[in-house]
Parts: C-alpha cells; sequence; structure tokens
C-alpha cells in the first residue's frame, strides 16, 4: 500500500503482566489503547526515556497473535544490554512503556497464504514464530506446520509447555526440539545445532513447497537459510530475521 | 502521545565514549560488531557470472566483469554507518569504487537510481545522493574481501542514509526518471531514510 502514508505514532502501552519464560527470558503483556492490529511475525519499537530526556530505542517482537487483544513481547536479558535489563528486570505490574508498531512486512504470515509452514527458530526468536502458530490456531486453520527449535538446554526452551500441548492437541503441527548443550538424561530430541543433515530430516521436501521462516541468532539463520537453497528449496520463500546480541 | 512521557526507574547506561555522542543520531545506540540483517537467504554468486550494470535511462548501458570492475580505481572510506533497528557502528573502513566513476561519461536525465541486486532485492535512491562522492561499490571491508553475509562479492555503500540503502549483493544501477520504491520502501519502510531525520517508517 505504498502511497497510503500512516503515521506510526508512539503510544504508551500499561504492562498488565510480567511472566518469567526461561532464567534469561520474561514475557512482557501490554495493553495498548489504540493498537490497530498486527500481523504475525512483525515486531514493535521500543522507547525508554528517562528524568533527564536520554533515550534509547530497541526492536522487540511480538509473539501474541493477532486475535489476542493483548501484545505480547519476549524480553531476553543480555548481561551488557541497555534495554533488556531494564524490561526483564526493572519493569513492572501497572508500568507504562512506550512503543510504535507494528513494523514490518516481510516476515509476517497470514493464514490465507497457506503453507505447509517451516519455522526453525533459535532461543528468543521463537517470538515472531509463535505469534504465527497462535496465529493459525486462532484461525482454525489445519495448515500444516513444522517447528524446528534450537535451544541450549530444556531448562532455556522457552513457550515449552504450550508448544508442547499444541503438538498434543493438534495432528498437523509438529514440533521438533534440539538442545545444543546440554540434554536431560533420556532425552531423544536432537542434541547439536541445526545443521543440513538435521533440515534434511526435518523440512519439508522441496517440491511441496514450503514457505520457511528462520529467526534467531545470525549463525543459526545464515545456516539455515544456506542449507535450505542447498536442499532446493526456492530461495523467495525463505524469509528471515535475526537477533543479534547487539546490545539490547 | 508520548511527549513527556518517562520510563519509570529507567537510567541509561550511556555506553558512548567521549565525543561520539554527536556522532551517533536520534533512536540509535553504538555496537562493536557487524550485525548481519537481510530478508532472505545470502546469495553466492561465483564471480566469473558476476556482472555489474548501468542501465535504464542512459545513452548507451554499460556493463563490468569482476575483472573489469575491480580494474577501476577504488578508493577507501571511512564512515559511520547506521542501521534502522538502531545501531550504529562508527570508523567503519572500507574500499569501492565510487558511483561517479562508474557514471563517467553516462549522459541521462534521470532523477533517480533502482539498485538492484542478487536474490531480487532492490532499493531507490535519488540521483543526486549517490553521486558526489556520497556512494560506492564497496569490495572490500576491514581490509579483506567483503564477506558474503555482509553483501559481497560486493555491495553498495552509502553511508549517510540507513544501511538498508547500501543494497547488498548489489548487481547495478538502473537510472530512472521516476522514482520507484524499492524492497524495504513499499513494507513500510521510508523512503529517503535519513538517519539524522529518524526517516525510519512511511510517515516519519
Amino acid at each position: 500500500m505504498a502511497g497510503t502514508v500512516r503515521r506510526l505514532t508512539w503510544q504508551i502501552g500499561e504492562v498488565v503482566e510480567t511472566s518469567p519464560q526461561t532464567p534469561r527470558t520474561k514475557s512482557l503483556f501490554l495493553e495498548v489503547p489504540e493498537w490497530r492490529g498486527h500481523r504475525a511475525g512483525q515486531h514493535v519499537d521500543v522507547r525508554l526515556t528517562a528524568e533527564d530526556g536520554y533515550q534509547a530505542e530497541r526492536s522487540y517482537s511480538i509473539a501474541s497473535a493477532p486475535e489476542n487483544g493483548q501484545v505480547e513481547l519476549v524480553v531476553e536479558r543480555l548481561d551488557d544490554g541497555e534495554v533488556s535489563p531494564y524490561l526483564a528486570d526493572e519493569l513492572r505490574d501497572g508500568d507504562g512503556l512506550e512503543l510504535r508498531g507494528p513494523i514490518g512486512g516481510w516476515f509476517a504470515w497470514d493464514a490465507e497464504e497457506g503453507g505447509p509452514l517451516l519455522l526453525v527458530a533459535g532461543g528468543s526468536g521463537i517470538a515472531p514464530l509463535m505469534a504465527m502458530v497462535r496465529h493459525r490456531k486462532a484461525a482454525g486453520s489445519d495448515i500444516p506446520v513444522r517447528l524446528l527449535y534450537s535451544s541450549r538446554s530444556y531448562g532455556e526452551i522457552i513457550f515449552r509447555q504450550e508448544l508442547e500441548t499444541l503438538a498434543a492437541d493438534d495432528g498437523t503441527i509438529e514440533v521438533i526440539q534440539t538442545l545444543t548443550r546440554f540434554q536431560p538424561e533420556g532425552w531423544h530430541g536432537y542434541d547439536r545445532r541445526i545443521d543440513e543433515k538435521m533440515l534434511r530430516e526435518v523440512a519439508y521436501p522441496p517440491e511441496e513447497h514450503p514457505l520457511a521462516f528462520v529467526c534467531g541468532p545470525t549463525p543459526l539463520v545464515e545456516t539455515v537459510a544456506t542449507a535450505l537453497v542447498e536442499l532446493g528449496h526456492d530461495p523467495t520463500r525463505v524469509k528471515t530475521e535475526r537477533f543479534g546480541p547487539t546490545g539490547g | 502521545m508520548g511527549r513527556g512521557f518517562i520510563s519509570r526507574g529507567f537510567r541509561g547506561r550511556r555506553r558512548e565514549p567521549e565525543g561520539a555522542s554527536e556522532r551517533v543520531p536520534p533512536g540509535q545506540y553504538l555496537v562493536d560488531g557487524f550485525p548481519v540483517l537481510s530478508a532472505g537467504p545470502t546469495p553466492r554468486t561465483s564471480l566469473s557470472e558476476w556482472r555489474f550494470s548501468i542501465e535504464g535511462e542512459v545513452d548507451e548501458p554499460k556493463t563490468w566483469s569482476w575483472e573489469e570492475f575491480r580494474a577501476l580505481p577504488s578508493e577507501e572510506i571511512t564512515r559511520d554507518l547506521h542501521c534502522v533497528t538502531k545501531w550504529s557502528k562508527l570508523d567503519t573502513t572500507w574500499e569501492g569504487v565510487s558511483v561517479d566513476t562508474l557514471l563517467e561519461g553516462v549522459e541521462t536525465a534521470a532523477g533517480y537510481v533502482l539498485a538492484f541486486s542478487d536474490g531480487g532485492y532492490t532499493t531507490n535512491l535519488p540521483l543526486e545522493e549517490v553521486t558526489g562522492r556520497q556512494a560506492w561499490i564497496a569490495h572490500t571491508y576491514d581490509g579483506e574481501p567483503l564477506a558474503p553475509e555482509h553483501g559481497g562479492p560486493a555491495r553498495l555503500l552509502v553511508p549517510h542514509l540507513y544501511l538498508w540503502k547500501s543494497a547488498k549483493w548489489v548487481r547495478g544501477l538502473r537510472l530512472l526518471n521516476q522514482d520507484e520504491p524499492g524492497f524495504w520502501e513499499s513494507l513500510g519502510y521510508h523512503n529517503h531514510g535519513d538517519p539524522w531525520r529518524e526517516q525510519r517508517y512511511w510517515g516519519d
């Protein structure tokens, strides 16, 4: 809709709930009075302002489905970060949080676009993909989904219970986990970083023309996107979003 | 909306080194690393197949092979980079061929340029913002051949605009009489992208 310029204004959302996900991540639930809705996969800009006027801005993916009235953000606390420790440790219920969005029209999915959907996440890169599987469910879609999710350890799997429940209740969504550093006793999933062999085993074959969304740290995204193209997938159907520990 | 809003309990780290703050545009923060951002897989074109073209509204299109392109005079460029995803990086060093050099002898009445890349990426710029030693086709970063994930073998470098204008894997410039939005410019990002005016999104 180029030409239909709608200014993205800053708004104040109210924190209505914060919920620890893993030792390093937390979900923030926001009520945004003038939220005009989003597409699954989009993000927001968050702006913090100190009393002396100093400001810091960062982007965070939206994890909630468009059908949900609240906006959920997943915050990973980066030890040397400026914004993430504030969001993860200081912010509490009733606080205001300035944000604007939704932003990003490329890394986004609507159920009408079809699939099958191949979702590949590393760490907190699960957030925009979670919005997609939640949207799919809320829209009553039965488009097949495979989610390959890489975490360092079992305790660091974000949305673990919700993903387990989703996969157990719905035969058309498969969740495949890999734990790269520590695996619990009796772990039957993958135990290494995502590589071409794993993708060959997990991904839909190229003939099924899956739509792939890959989100995570840059090395993971580079590996996965390159391997998918080498396996014969159409590069224009591989959409990527990178999360770097660039200061958070 | 939001004017005068204070984030309760936020003090900020103010990590900018002495004297750097006037070099960091509003809403940006400094990084030491070089984050990678792109919308899809990294294209890998062999240098033997690589071509760079000037086409569109020109008297005669021009094309260079990799060898021909690398035989053109290169310049050393040290500039600050600003990405719309909020990071800025100071004093990055590049080598590349000035767009002025590539346009030498080209006759055109065009006012705009659409840079196009492997993988289908495009970005649009006014011609007057890529001439006058403001833009380069960079092939070397920090003394090394430009890595594929950073846009190698060559990328457009327009450091005075947000970095999405510095098209990775660039393969040519199409000169146009009328402005035509590129990839991100069609998806909600600002048509011009001046970091000092914080032109991030439509309407900014």
